[in-house]
């Protein structure tokens, strides 16, 4: 196949970045869409032009390096896909396609389509763990846990902190990839006693870092792990609750 | 030189005990005094940093992705084996140590091995009280499934995505820390050498891939969980940027190498189909619980699968192994697979390949238990191939998939060189000549969680108020030698790629070091690299500059170390003339094409020292001593 790109360049954060149009010719159909790019970029330095810069590594969907706005929408035209894993086929000679980089505040660039999501760690660090010290962990199969609960626990904790649910969103909310781990830890018996507190401290990390959500729900549908909105429903159930269960009151004497 | 193991004495069972007994132990006040250098956060790495930094202890983490999230173990995805005997089948740690012992075939250290059993109990414990979503039965308790070269179901899993539930347990468990205050993470840092003060490792060169800076850290140790090498083959399962740069920088100032040749091919991944294709896909090695493998009994038999009867299938793993059938050890399900193709009876369209076939598990047990046992799996390569493995059987050939080979070390994970700790893939410990499935996740948090963080102590209790300032001339030394050689690779402006010349390395060692070696392969092999390196060295073309993002020297530089550890393999494969496990040369083979081990010759670790470029490495020998397994000919019959 033969395809025209517009690659979005940008040297650095703080330059001012530029599309620029480079052919991808005789690319096989059961190329993926970064072995694509990987042809381009190949060509470009037998050239001595400078390649583009992106952020992969497994190739395999899971690791969330990876990750482009491909014609607008993040990760491409294929639901529950990642970039990763987009196959030329789903696209026609001749096709035109534009590529950026994920699109939001709280991912600045750091250099054409690689962006910094160090935002989504500080997330995590406020909270988004069960505070066990190593080794002082009961028997495994202590605290039962029903099968449909702990699917329901595995559909949230799938997230690959890719960012695409940033990306999409028309606000630059991070809710879907909080909410997923906040929903991951609420729903099992173990996360229980920090429940609460977590909720609360993630959820303010997130409002600092990125925009409000106002239920477009582009985020789920851009997912690669598609995780539902759903669980934001519940963080912000948690949340809410986090406000009357955090009062504190008079202790007895 | 003497390697000694410091393997405790006393009966197997009662050895880690009397280990940890026996080591020094940090005074709680003590601990923030010291300065702990990780690299790496993969399931080793995270969970090592996150441990130390619980205890108390100063830890630097050093990742060269953004985040320590994206570690490749988060790619791991069939399970974890752990001695629990949940299933009432006769598990045991002990057998669960037998079976790994066996698995590896005889070449791996009795005492580790046990250890590894041992620990396997809590580590489970450990990951379900962090919250990792294992599968469970109706009732609420944990799931178990059977691997390869087991007859128990002891592996516990999370959908087709166990490493990645695991690492993000680990990982968690790091921000935790993080967040205290213990720990501090440098993404986006590559460690580019090792610096030893007085034969003591005592810091790190690297590089900040985003502004290009080259910095010192000094440390009082330096533990390195920066996996396996996998990638020296190009093509492999493994992710794009997984290297062997820090252990090589670090074999290159003395720690030596164990076992290079010792490299798993996996048998369960998608065929390549193009030149374009940068990687190659596993498929869970569980998918052989269901999964009946077989190729066309005629060779050159091109009907679409559906249309050849049963009587004109080999089911070749079956028949010649019919009591593991499609679950033997990943080395003889390669090695099979490879043969029948050799004999011009495989599939697709170059003829590496033969069918994973589900018709037989769809018909016995529905499509929905098919679809919940691996849907994620069949969706993976639905994508990848646009063919639906519930219409057809999907094809399937070995790649190269994890090493076992790695830094020595001795039974408390260090290396030769004081304080330079090893921990999971990137140490050559636990797996001998061949890893079972489930078995990686098990070494990288056992090493992580509950070995390092006992026996670090016991080297830094006598080491207080020791660490170097990083204006020390070793530090100023190393980091000239750093710029140097980034300055060279930029200098040099030749014509070819970085990537032109990793796929031709990766041809020239999968042809020559990969599921057959022979002596007259090999040694051509040695010739090429060398000449193949002098030409990379000469005409290779980076681009871009120094201080920058450039993904483009990132790799050059990876790939120069790739070219030295290619040949150590081939020399080492040369070298031990005996077949066992993942290491088959093709001049040992039974009567029946089974890897023949040479015992009274060959029972040692090998383990390599780098002697200059100009010089040969030397083989240093740790010979192995089995008192409580007796080494016999593996049957999997």
């Amino acid at each position: 196949m033969n395809l025209t790109l517009h690659v979005w360049r940008q040297a650095g954060p703080n330059s001012k970045g530029k599309f620029a149009r480079y052919d991808a010719r005789e690319i096989s159909p059961d190329a993926s869409f970064l072995e694509m790019l990987d042809i381009v970029n190949e060509r470009l330095i037998e050239r001595g032009e400078e390649p583009f810069a992106f952020d992969s590594d497994c190739r395999e969907g899971i690791c969330g390096s990876c990750g482009v706005m491909i014609n607008g929408t993040a990760h491409g035209p294929l639901k529950a896909t990642a970039t990763c894993q987009l196959h030329m086929r789903h696209f026609n000679d001749g096709d035109t396609i534009w590529i950026e980089p994920w699109r939001s505040a709280g991912f600045p660039i750091v250099r054409d389509l690689v962006v910094d999501r160090g935002a989504f760690d500080r997330i995590i660090q406020a909270g988004g763990y069960v505070s066990v010290r190593t080794g002082s962990a009961p028997e495994a199969n202590i605290i039962p846990v029903p099968k449909d609960v702990q699917e329901t626990a595995m559909d949230a904790a799938a997230c690959i902190g890719c960012g695409a649910c940033v990306a999409q969103c028309p606000n630059g909310a991070a809710h879907l990839f909080t909410s997923a781990k906040i929903s991951h830890l609420a729903l099992l018996p173990q996360g229980q006693p920090e429940r609460y507190e977590r909720a609360t401290r993630m959820v303010e990390v997130m409002e600092e870092k990125f925009g409000s959500c106002t239920n477009y729900g582009e985020c789920e549908a851009v997912c690669p792990k598609a995780i539902s909105i759903d669980f934001i429903a519940l963080m912000n159930r948690d949340f809410i609750k986090a406000k009357f269960k955090g009062r504190k009151t008079a202790r007895p004497a | 030189m003497e390697l000694k193991s410091k393997v405790p004495d006393g009966p197997l069972p009662k050895k880690w005990e009397k280990a940890k007994f026996d080591y020094k132990l940090v005074n709680p006040n003590n601990k923030r005094k010291f300065d702990i250098i990780v690299v790496g956060a993969g399931l080793a790495g995270a969970s090592a940093a996150a441990s130390l930094g619980e205890l108390g202890y100063n830890v630097e983490c050093f990742v060269f992705h953004d985040s320590p999230r994206r570690a490749h173990s988060i790619a791991a995805q069939g399970g974890i084996n752990a001695a629990k005997n949940y299933q009432n089948d006769g598990d045991s740690v002990w057998r669960l140590f037998y079976d790994t012992i066996k698995g590896g075939d005889y070449r791996s250290r009795e005492a580790n091995v046990y250890r590894l059993a041992e620990l396997s109990v809590n580590i489970i414990d450990q990951c379900v009280a962090q919250g990792v979503p294992f599968a469970r039965e109706y009732a609420g308790h944990l799931e178990n499934r059977s691997f390869g070269g087991v007859q128990v179901s002891r592996t516990f899993y999370a959908r087709g995505q166990t490493g990645q539930q695991l690492l993000l347990g680990a990982y968690q468990a790091l921000e935790r820390q993080a967040n205290r205050g213990s720990v501090r993470i440098h993404p986006r840092t590559e460690m580019l050498d090792l610096v030893v003060v007085d034969g003591q490792a005592r810091g790190i060169i690297t590089r900040d891939l985003i502004s290009g800076t080259i910095e010192s850290h000094a440390a009082d140790a330096v533990v390195l969980g920066t996996g396996g090498y996998a990638n020296v083959y190009y093509l492999s399962t493994n992710a794009k940027q997984s290297n062997a740069t820090a252990i090589w920088r670090a074999y290159r100032k003395g720690a030596l190498f164990g076992n290079p040749c010792y490299t798993q091919i996996h048998p369960t991944c998608i065929p390549q189909t193009g030149d374009y294709q940068s990687k190659l896909t596993l498929m869970s090695e569980s998918l052989r619980n269901d999964g009946r493998i077989w190729v066309p009994k005629k060779p050159g038999d091109n009907r679409p699968p559906h249309q050849i009867p049963d009587d004109e299938r080999d089911y070749f793993l079956e028949r010649k192994y019919p009591g593991f059938g499609n679950l033997v050890p990943r080395d003889v399900a390669s090695r099979n697979a490879k043969e029948v193709c050799d004999e011009g009876k495989g599939v697709g369209a170059n003829g590496r390949g033969v069918y994973l076939d589900f018709r037989d598990s769809i018909g016995r047990l529905g499509r929905k238990t098919i679809e919940e046992r691996y849907g994620n799996l069949f969706e993976m390569y639905h994508d990848i191939t646009a063919e639906n493995p519930f219409e057809a059987p999907m094809r399937i050939y070995p790649a190269p998939h994890y090493t076992m080979g790695g830094l020595w070390v001795d039974y408390n994970l260090m290396s030769n060189i004081e304080g330079l700790y090893v921990i999971g893939e990137a140490n050559f410990s636990d797996h001998g000549a061949n890893r079972l499935g489930a078995s990686a996740l098990m070494q990288g948090l056992a090493d992580g969680y509950f070995i390092l963080p006992y026996s670090i102590g016991d080297y830094l209790a006598t080491k207080l108020g020791q660490k170097p300032a990083v204006d020390e001339s070793a530090f100023g030394d190393a980091e000239r030698e750093v710029r140097g050689r980034v300055e060279r690779l930029l200098a040099t402006s030749g014509t070819r790629t970085v990537d032109s010349f990793h796929k031709e390395l990766g041809t020239i060692t999968w042809n020559h070091c990969g599921m057959a070696r022979s002596r007259e392969g090999l040694s051509a092999a040695i010739e090429r690299i060398r000449t193949l390196r002098d030409d990379y060295w000469s005409n290779v073309r980076v681009g871009g500059g120094g201080e920058e993002l450039n993904q483009s020297l990132e790799k050059a530089g990876r790939v120069a170390d790739y070219f030295e550890l290619a040949e150590l393999m081939c020399l080492d494969a040369l070298d031990r003339e005996e077949s066992a496990g993942g290491h088959f040369r093709v001049e040992h083979q039974t009567a029946e094409g089974e890897a023949k081990r040479n015992d009274d010759d060959f029972t040692y670790v090998a383990a390599w020292q780098f002697r200059g470029d100009d010089e040969a490495p030397v083989l240093q020998k740790e010979p192995l001593e089995f008192e409580s397994v007796k080494l016999t000919q593996r049957s999997y019959k």
